[in-house]
């Protein structure tokens, strides 16, 4: 199977002209950067259609990134919520997310645009991780952009990057968290926009990101469609799993696995951190290049988030979830930290998996509406594997003051 | 000249035809920067202080939560201005109580005014005595429906034009633009350059070769000397960083009125 060989279902159709789900996207950057965008846009349009390049991408997801990735079927957490529970597993990938799906892409896109050094934001550091892993493999130069506070909590990250050849420089502005981040990114791409391609993380960002990020994840759908099938037979609601569930930060791993099912009956749940709940909240607003939902106070200034999951810790989200919140084809959830640190141990101790904090957030909500899900068969995204977050759980369960100023709820 | 042809209902707005005049009769323009909000108490003394001292119009910045466009010294600026708490509606009521005599601009990023309402952020705005606006994440393929209610508003919307537009972009921009167009000095965010970037006199050239409404130039402009050699072809220069740095580094509001003056002096001497 090709990236481009399903057909893209109408509900998560193509972005208008300018780059708009519904009344959500658009490009909201500052004039120095319009060219660059619709360079990218018109590069990307070419790349994608030319049988080539996705050959040389899906060559590099199989034989690089180890894909396709398995879905798992959890017979004991199962058998403990009562409803059947299905795993993609994106936390088998290289460098253990479904990151590196999107940036291999995007480094092959760059490389040939004829650009020499990608510059990145990242909060867990996952997708800096995966960044990294693309530059070395392609021989690029990669400057990280990572709050302060990021650093100190995902210090593994930050080495592997710098082991990796790349340069972690800290966003010290603001709540130097991932949103201080992405200001520096952009912050830097408009002054060496030349020679230097944005690597953005997620869906979101001016267009055409959320849509070329899309497209980069699609594969996390068409598998899990293909493996759905194959695995609940016909009979099971025509092979199709009842409840698609993923963890929304910016966005991109809940996007891909939707991306395979929004033509089906398939309910579509994302789990927000509570205190990063930006769908939740229904208020619109512009950063970071687009318009979307937007966490602010009364007079638009941006709120920082609050999440035990870094990755998480965004006050925005990618354009096409408010859309698909909009037109009522997503749902969006909050979950606790706490919840969530449950939720952790829980996938752990029944199924051998550690999950990343992220997707804990899927689990989370699953755990808290298992008698809505009684019977059903819900598949959740494991967007990535624990490793990272497993000292700062341990902090946590062992009552560490600083590692529980991290939990807000 | 290949300058765009001025639809013939436009008439220029007080921003416009206070900068045209003064250009035509050959002075350089001075648009200096004062952060709504820094330093706290004293911000709206700048506004009557620069004008007193040879300001053409001033730009009002309205602090942003995440300033893209920003180098560490406006956004140190606004960090301290917000935490002050500073908001929109106190800027604006600071900016009412003052009489500089000049028109004034406000500068802020697009979610402050998406955020209170087009209408009511124009309204907003004219009701302080704030003439134009310049929303520097608000670029041509997103200012329409901002651009309509200023129109009619009668807010001068100020366009940028960076280095790295094509020329075909260039007649775009500023035949949307009210007031003047805004060249972006070099390709990068707000902030002191040692010395001026060639691509400011580049852009200055380029637009000066478009278009017939005044052409300022701004971000990177550091010092009186770089602000007299932009002006050799633009009609004149914005300067911020240069002013909030005196300040942060504990020079009084006097201290960057002087500096004004200074830049004054040295636009007259072109
Ligand atoms: C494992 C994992 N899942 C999810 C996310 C959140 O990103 P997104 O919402 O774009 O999928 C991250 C971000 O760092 C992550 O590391």
């Amino acid at each position: 199977m090709t990236a481009t060989d399903v057909p893209t279902p109408s509900v998560m159709g193509d972005p208008d002209e300018g780059g708009r789900f519904g009344r959500f996207g658009g490009r909201y950057v500052p004039e120095t950067l319009v060219p660059a965008c619709a360079e990218l846009e018109d590069a990307f349009r070419e790349a994608w259609s030319d049988p080539e390049f996705i050959k040389e991408f899906n060559d590099l997801l199989r034989d690089y990134a180890g894909r396709p990735s398995p879905v798992t079927e959890c017979h004991n957490l199962s058998a403990e919520l009562g409803f059947r529970v299905l795993l993609k597993r994106e936390d088998l990938n290289h460098t253990g997310s479904h990151k590196i799906n999107n940036v291999l892409g995007q480094a092959l896109l760059a490389k040939r645009m004829g650009k020499t050094r990608l510059v990145a934001e990242t909060g867990a550091g996952q997708h800096g991780v995966a960044t990294a892993t693309a530059a070395a493999l392609l021989g690029m130069e990669c400057i990280v952009f990572m709050g302060e506070v990021d650093i100190k909590r995902q210090a593994l990250n930050v080495f592997r990057m710098r082991l990796l050849g790349s340069e972690v420089r800290p966003a010290l502005s603001g709540s130097r968290t991932l949103k201080d981040a992405v200001n520096e990114a952009m912050r830097y791409w408009v002054a060496a926009v030349e020679s230097t391609y944005y690597c953005l993380g997620s869906v979101m960002g001016p267009h055409p990101y959320p849509w070329m990020v899309r497209e980069f994840h699609r594969v996390i759908g068409n598998e899990a469609r293909e493996q759905c099938a194959e695995l609940l037979g016909p009979e099971s609601n025509d092979g199709v799993p009842d409840v698609v569930v993923a963890c929304v930060g910016g966005g991109s791993n809940a996007i891909g696995i939707f991306s395979g099912f929004a033509d089906t009956n398939a309910e579509l749940v994302g789990a927000e951190p509570s205190g990063g709940a930006a769908v939740g909240r229904q208020v619109p607003g512009v950063v970071h290049g687009s318009m979307s939902y937007l966490m602010q106070d009364e007079f638009g200034q941006v709120q920082e988030a609050h999440s035990v999951s870094a990755g998480l810790d965004y006050p925005g989200v990618g354009p096409e979830h408010a859309h698909l919140a909009e037109i009522g084809r997503a749902r969006y959830e909050p979950v606790t930290d706490t919840e969530v640190i449950e939720a952790f141990q829980l996938m752990s101790r029944t199924e051998g998996i550690i999950p990343a904090l992220e997707p804990a957030h899927g689990l989370a909500w699953m755990v808290k509406a298992k008698d809505e899900l009684a019977g059903k068969v819900v598949l959740l995204n494991m967007s990535g594997r624990g490793d990272k977050d497993v000292a700062q759980v341990q902090a946590i369960l062992d009552g560490d003051a600083e590692a529980l100023e991290t939990m807000r709820s | 000249m290949t300058a765009t042809p001025t639809p013939a209902t436009w008439t220029p707005g007080p921003l416009e035809a206070a900068l045209r005049a003064k250009r035509d009769e050959g002075r350089k323009l001075l648009c200096p920067y004062v952060m709504g909000g820094y330093p706290i108490d004293d911000w709206p003394r700048l506004i009557e202080g620069f004008a007193s001292v040879g300001a053409d119009a001033l730009e009002i910045g309205i602090p942003f939560s995440d300033p893209v466009m920003d180098g560490p010294t406006v956004q140190e600026a606004s960090t301290l201005a917000l935490d002050n708490g500073t908001d929109p509606t106190t800027v604006l009521a600071g900016v009412a109580t003052t009489e500089p005599g000049i028109p004034l601009v406000a500068m802020t990023y697009y979610n402050i005014c998406f955020h209170m309402g087009h209408e009511r952020f124009a309204s907003s705005l004219k009701q302080a005595g704030i003439s134009g606006a310049i929303l520097p994440d608000l670029p041509l393929e997103e200012v329409d429906d901002w651009a309509r209610v200023a129109d009619a508003e009668g807010i001068e919307t100020v366009m940028l034009a960076a280095p790295t537009a094509p020329d075909e972009r260039l007649p775009r921009i500023v035949s949307r633009s009210r007031g003047f167009v805004y060249g972006v000095g070099l390709v990068g965010i707000t902030g002191e350059r040692a010395e001026l970037a060639s691509s400011a006199l580049e852009m200055a050239r380029r637009l000066k070769d478009t278009t017939d409404l005044p052409v300022i130039i701004g971000i990177g402009v550091s010092s009186p000397e770089q602000a007299a050699e932009v002006a050799e072809v633009a009609d004149g220069v914005v300067v911020a960083s240069a002013i909030l740095r005196r300040m942060l580094e504990g020079g009084s509001p006097e201290d960057a009125i002087e500096f004004v003056g200074q830049l004054r002096a040295a636009l007259d001497s072109v």
